[in-house]
């Protein structure tokens, strides 16, 4: 008998209690994000819909008049609304491009060594602070829009100007921000793509750039998508870097105008915003939220797609 | 004599269509150019970033710089107390994100069962790390600094930087218990070692490299990180009267600092900043790198 307790299928005697408590712990760790997410959602939601009713959805979302400090303040949100939509896709537009063109040819083109330096260039460029991005967008981007900006306006005298903190600027800053997530994304997908398919289409006489746009990059799409759904994400969400460099008046965002972005928006108001202004801006911050959680959704999909595909 | 060329054809033709010379596509010497011409953009725009703020900001640089706080008595500016404010908000915001994010991963690769509960943990997780860090910085300043009433301080600010840390640690931790071989949780258990005395003493170990990696990544990115500290640790750059009541005081790290100057048009204070976090960052990526490739080629011969 004395032998039994001694034996592996004791059961519940060998379950010390130590063991129940790691594993409670880690299951709460393990449950920490779920909670995170979910009391940032409810905290959003929370502190931005009181403004939405006290202004008026329709007035708050589609109004055109930011006036936030009048004596007879507005709230119209569309124009920083806009911004942040154009704005982000112009520097997609601009980001892309380069971004999966330079993938190309780290991962295609370039001889192993120059890519081997490249490379961790390219994920340097993603670990520079964003404010750096923005200091010297002030000080390089914006003189250069400022000279155009007086060339393209000279005779005008309808034209705010702007001192070069304009839409450009801000786009230009945000693709330069978007190229690193771009790139590493790029890259990875496309050197996943089996070698035997640039192997068959070369056998097939097909040149080397044929090859890259005919079979490389369409065989890496869904990987190139979710570069770009991460970079909108990323230039959607970005503040620091563009508040001081898109300037500071909300209007429609036109390319030489001074801008307001939803980021932006709350950056440089918050600080000194009370009462009604505070809560509209929490508003505006869970606009972004929402946009934001849009482009995360989207992108689980593409993964789990991406994922299936893979599985087969 | 299989070798032969036995296959009669006109000499002429075989010149003419050999795919050694054939002719040049026009498109594809452009797109070759265009190429050439895209990653030339990357690489010149990354060393005319690094190359600009070193040529402007170095000679910012001095003893009195790194080691004064800004007086308007004494006309000085230097950045000591943000140095230590960032000191303070990485290793408050580390000791409370590591624990949580090595947890965390932990649960998820050794004890989930998987499912419909690793889906969920998966996806907020992934979730997380997507949400930009001005969003984290209205939840910060909103729960923490009014809710749990600790206003404008570091440990507002570390708290909320925690959970935007999380994710990384989490995942990067991940990776790292998912290369440790599966013989050797079937070799500590088989000899009757306990679940969590298995983690301990084998998984973690193993594992260590790799989540020392994305603590130092972490670290990068607390150090490099400005709006969700904007409106959670506040501005303060005083130096601390004692070394626990600056938890709750506020304090401005170095990129806040930065935006500062820049918004009050002081570009040489901000280029001299903007150095001392280059170098910083120059560091950490280096010695991630290090690590990272340690592990990896010992990975290999083991």
């Amino acid at each position: 008998m004395q032998s039994k307790s001694y034996s592996i299928f004791g059961g519940h005697g060998s379950k010390s209690g130590i063991e129940h408590a790691a594993e409670v712990i880690f299951t709460i760790c393990g449950f920490f994000a779920v909670l995170a997410v979910a009391s940032i959602s409810i905290y959003m939601l929370t502190s931005g819909t009181p403004a939405l009713f006290k202004v008026g959805i329709l007035d708050i979302l589609f109004g055109s008049v930011w006036k936030p400090d009048a004596a007879v303040p507005s709230f119209g949100i569309l124009y920083v609304i806009l911004t942040s939509i154009v704005g982000t896709a112009l520097a997609i537009l601009i980001g892309v491009p380069i971004g999966v063109m330079t993938s190309v040819f780290l991962a295609e083109v370039a001889p192993q060594k120059l890519a081997d330096i490249v490379r961790p260039a390219v994920e340097l460029l993603a670990g520079i602070p964003s404010v750096i991005y923005g200091l010297l967008g002030i000080l390089i981007l914006n003189p250069i829009m400022y000279d155009l900006e007086l060339k393209i306006f000279k005779g005008s005298s309808t034209h705010q100007f702007t001192g070069g903190a304009n839409l450009i600027s801000a786009v230009l800053v945000l693709a330069l921000m978007i190229l690193p997530t771009v790139i590493n994304i790029s890259e990875t997908a496309l050197r996943s793509v089996p070698q035997h398919f640039r192997s068959a289409s070369l056998a097939l006489g097909a040149t080397k750039i044929q090859t890259i746009f005919h079979v490389v990059i369409p065989a890496a799409k869904s990987g190139i998508i979710t570069a770009i759904v991460l970079g909108t994400g990323r230039a959607i969400g970005e503040a620091m870097a563009i508040s001081l460099v898109s300037g500071s008046s909300v209007n429609i965002p036109l390319p030489f105008h001074s801008v307001r972005f939803l980021t932006t928006a709350i950056v440089s108001e918050m600080s000194y915003a009370s009462g009604l202004h505070k809560q509209v801006l929490f508003t505006i911050g869970l606009v972004l939220f929402i946009f934001i959680m849009m482009i995360n959704v989207i992108l689980n999909s593409l993964l789990k797609k991406g994922g299936n595909k893979n599985d087969k | 004599m299989t070798n032969d060329l036995t296959i009669p054809v006109h000499r002429d033709s075989i010149i003419l269509n050999s795919i050694y010379n054939g002719k040049k596509r026009v498109s594809d010497s452009l797109l070759t150019a265009l190429i050439y011409l895209c990653a030339l953009i990357s690489i010149f725009i990354l060393i005319g970033i690094m190359g600009y703020v070193f040529v402007r900001g170095v000679s910012q640089i001095n003893v009195a710089f790194l080691t004064t706080v800004p007086s308007t008595i004494k006309g000085t500016f230097g950045i000591l107390g943000n140095i230590v404010n960032t000191l303070y908000v990485v290793t408050i915001t580390l000791v409370i994100a590591t624990p949580l994010g090595v947890g965390s991963a932990i649960y998820l690769n050794e004890y989930a069962k998987g499912g419909k509960v690793v889906r969920i943990i998966e996806f907020t997780t992934e979730t997380l790390s997507g949400i930009p860090s001005i969003i984290f910085g209205l939840f910060g300043y909103v729960f923490f600094g009014t809710t749990l009433g600790l206003g404008y301080s570091i440990l507002t600010g570390a708290l909320t930087l925690s959970i935007m840390v999380l994710p990384l640690i989490t995942r990067t931790t991940q990776e790292a218990l998912k290369t440790v071989p599966e013989s050797y949780r079937s070799g500590a258990l088989g000899i009757g070692a306990t679940k969590w005395y298995m983690i301990r003493t084998i998984l973690l170990p193993s594992a260590m490299p790799g989540i020392v990696t994305g603590i130092i990544l972490a670290i990068g990115r607390i150090v490099g990180e400005s709006a969700a500290l904007l409106f959670t640790a506040g501005s303060g750059y005083i130096l601390p009267k004692s070394f626990l009541g600056k938890i709750f005081e506020s304090g401005g790290t170095l990129t806040i600092q930065l935006y500062l100057c820049m918004q009050k048009a002081k570009y040489d204070e901000a280029f001299g900043i903007a150095v001392v976090l280059l170098v910083i960052v120059l560091a950490i990526n280096g010695f991630a790198k290090y690590l990272s490739h340690k592990f990896n080629t010992e990975a290999k011969e083991s």
